[in-house]
């Protein structure tokens, strides 16, 4: 009996072993598929809609249906995941080796998976053929997805931060809400009104945890015109008047002038609660936390307004850009690249269709259309896009002409980005918990932290 | 070898084969999520990755984590909450456990009460102590207030993160320790306390001179595992100060500079390097607890 139970146990732990070694067989064979003969090709995408959004998948579906009918000779493998990236199953993946031949990254991915050695270079099929919006895509999203001179991606969306306000609060503070804050002088005077509306209600809010702190100082960096770090990237380079103007300008609001509230060491998701639930005025974020406002915290879009990010004297000189884009798996073989190519144009990047622009199928479906995102295009495409999106616009595009007006320039975010960021933080959350908090002697500390960071990563 | 020779051999095998079966599970289970991931750690801590390809990096990973300036704080932090921890964390169940055994009646209640904590996920009695924190609306504030007691920023004070992540984690932990104090201390024989009573001790000198003597073993074991367990602490803070760091670096340990290395750095090589030296710091307190444990023995 003994032995018996021994071996069911050994036999199962085989069976167990062969079906590991079965699914990574799989993986093989599909890619054999995908290279072999007969004009077939199989390609992977990750980042489809979750069975939780069954709007998105089903449009999902469609569009992969479209792209299949197109393309009869390939077969595409869609994989769903939500979020589309978690940093620890990203770079546990990438470890692995175990990504999609098309699949999902930030543009601040780009160094990690170069150095992991996972991307292919796509230059050579990125033709007008495979990408007829080629030449129409803004040079900087372009450098975000380009090193030394070769492609690795493809732009999926692409934004810059503003200030996004509650028009409601705005109103009941008796504030034009058509005119957000241009400086930081009117964020002060705008923050003061809305505070004074009582019941926990903050005029302004900003983060100061989870490495989001740092992002923010960053953002208001760029937004002062100054750089974060020396051109060569190997100094800091905020220690400076516009670095003290950055944590000055928090440390008032919080200390002096009382608007930001007494809770802080908040990071991304924090603040949209509070905005989704009408107690905050104002904070610094891209377009698409609006739809994150609405879709996943029950709030509305007519709420919203949104205004450029606040500079020294009037709109800022630059703002932090971001976005996320499709890299290609190192193993892919030609003709996967090229369906990979094609299905992101297809899906991403063609005006009309796919995810992104079938305005007229996210209308009908009760999505919202008008954010002014994502920033891919100039000229002629940029133009068609401005043209369906205010035709099936679901929501007042007129609440964010402030932002798009001002029209400010993307700034990319430094190299070594996170652990910069990381230093930062604790001078924010030093600024927004401490009213004896020397923003000098913490610039300095930063500084000379981040030098040792940078010193340390070459 | 004659067939006379093989024979044992084989009878042996056959004999042993029942218990090879069943080990097998746990030494692969062991072999692929222990030992091969810490062998796997060792290598890395040396190497570098660049352009896809891995280089030998000598003690590259090691010279960038100590030059890190979160480095010293980080040890310095962890060290201050395995002290705190180990003040409240060991004393205050052992404590628990003495009176819990001295009292006759509710005592199933009163285990219940004591582990029900251990049963809630960690995340959740975090989010649970991160709300009472809260300097806005926060009940230990508000408690503060209502006895005209000065009120503390508790998470958003350098000075005071740390005792209040070693607060939150002792309600959470304590009572399994308690449970394993409380299962020593019904191992005692009775007679012994019944001289002790008898030769007029009170309750501390029964506890001096019978109850610590008699769970010694158990004790040492439990300030082992507990300083294993207090020097990776990681979930509390990141939960509590919302990703770690806490106001001034207040609340950064070692596992969670590990944690930003490897995933909000993708520095594996630096992670690597950090974790060998965290390994090798528990190692050395693992070889203490041997000797002294040995020691006791003799």
């Amino acid at each position: 009996m003994r032995r018996s139970a021994a071996l069911l146990i050994a036999a199962t732990l085989s069976l167990t072993a062969a079906a590991c070694s079965s699914s990574s067989s799989s993986n093989s064979t599909a890619a054999a598929d995908s290279s072999g003969g007969g004009g077939k090709v199989t390609v992977s995408i990750d980042c489809a809609p979750p069975s939780s959004r069954p709007t998105q998948r089903q449009q999902w579906a469609d569009d992969i249906a479209g792209f299949e009918k197109l393309h009869p000779n390939v077969t595409v493998k869609s994989i769903d995941t939500f979020p589309c990236e978690t940093p620890e199953l990203f770079t546990a993946a990438l470890k692995g080796g175990t990504e999609a031949n098309v699949f999902y990254t930030y543009f601040t991915d780009k160094q990690q998976v170069l150095d992991a050695g996972r991307a292919a270079d796509i230059t050579p099929y990125v033709t007008a053929g495979n990408l007829p919006v080629k030449d129409d895509i803004l040079p900087s999203v372009w450098n975000s997805v380009r090193s030394g001179g070769k492609t690795y991606a493809l732009p999926r969306t692409n934004y810059t931060m503003g200030m996004i306000i509650n028009r409601r609060l705005f109103q009941q503070a008796g504030l034009n809400p058509d005119q957000p804050p241009q400086s930081w002088a009117d964020v002060e005077t705008d923050a003061k009104k809305i505070a004074a509306l009582g019941n926990g209600i903050a005029g302004y809010g900003d983060y100061s945890a989870g490495n989001n702190g740092g992002w923010h100082f960053t953002a208001e960096m760029d937004a002062q015109g100054a750089a974060m770090v020396s051109p060569d990237g190997t100094k800091a380079a905020f220690d400076n008047a516009q670095g003290l103007a950055v944590l000055q300008n928090l440390h008032r609001l919080r200390f002096d002038d009382g608007v930001m509230g007494t809770t802080q060491l908040y990071k991304w998701g924090d603040l949209q609660k509070q905005m989704a639930a009408g107690k905050l005025g104002m904070y610094i974020a891209a377009p698409d936390d609006i739809t994150y406002l609405v879709q996943s915290l029950g709030a509305h879009y007519e709420d919203f307004g949104m205004g450029p990010i606040p500079g020294p004297n009037g709109p800022g000189a630059g703002s932090l850009a971001g976005g996320d884009d499709y890299m290609f798996n190192r193993k892919d073989t030609p003709a996967q690249i090229t369906a990979g190519v094609q299905l992101v144009s297809y899906l991403w990047l063609t005006e009309g269709q796919g995810q992104s622009f079938d305005y007229a199928r996210s209308k009908a479906s009760g999505q919202a259309v008008g954010l002014p995102e994502p920033q891919l295009f100039q000229g002629a495409t940029a133009a068609e896009d401005t043209r369906l999106k205010t035709a099936d616009a679901t929501m007042p595009v007129q609440a964010f002409a402030p932002f798009v007006s001002a029209n400010v320039p993307g700034v990319t975010e430094p190299a070594n980005a996170q652990a910069i960021y990381k230093i930062l933080d604790t001078a924010m959350a030093s600024v927004l918990t401490d009213a004896k908090a020397d923003p000098q002697k913490l610039l300095d500390t930063a500084s000379s932290q981040v030098d040792e960071i940078l010193a340390n990563a070459q | 070898m004659t067939s006379a020779a093989i024979r044992p051999v084989s009878r042996a095998l056959r004999r042993n084969l029942t218990a090879h079966g069943f080990l097998i599970g746990a030494v692969l289970c062991f072999a692929c999520f222990s030992w091969y991931p810490m062998v796997r750690e060792v290598i890395m801590s040396f190497q570098r990755q660049k352009a896809g390809r891995t280089s030998w990096a000598g003690l590259h990973n090691l010279r960038q984590v100590v030059n890190d300036p979160s480095f010293w704080p980080a040890w310095r932090n962890t060290a201050e909450f395995t002290a705190l921890a180990l003040l409240l964390g060991f004393a205050l169940p052992f404590a628990v456990a003495v009176v819990m055994n001295e009292l006759r009646h509710a005592r199933g209640y009163l285990r219940v009460l004591v582990y029900l904590p251990v049963m809630l996920p960690p995340v959740s009695a975090l989010l649970l102590f991160k709300y009472l924190y809260n300097p806005e609306y926060g009940l230990f504030d508000h408690v503060l207030a209502l006895l005209h007691l000065p009120t503390s920023g508790w998470l958003q004070s350098p000075d005071m993160a740390m005792f209040a992540v070693v607060i939150a984690s002792t309600w959470m932990n304590m009572g399994s320790a308690t449970l394993i104090y409380l299962a020593a201390l019904q191992g005692i024989p009775g007679e012994l306390y019944e001289a002790a009573e008898l030769d007029g001790a009170g309750l501390l000198r029964r506890v001096w001179h019978v109850t610590i003597p008699q769970t010694g073993s158990i004790l040492s074991l439990m300030l082992m595992l507990q300083i294993v367990a207090t020097m990776q602490v990681f979930v509390e803070p990141f939960v509590l100060t919302n990703g770690g760091q806490g106001v001034d670096g207040s609340t950064t340990t070692v596992v969670y500079l590990i944690y930003q290395y490897a995933f909000n750095f993708s520095n594996y090589g630096a992670a690597c390097a950090l974790g060998l030296l965290l390994l090798l710091v528990l190692a050395g307190f693992s070889a203490v607890y041997v000797r002294i444990d040995r020691r006791l023995e003799r």
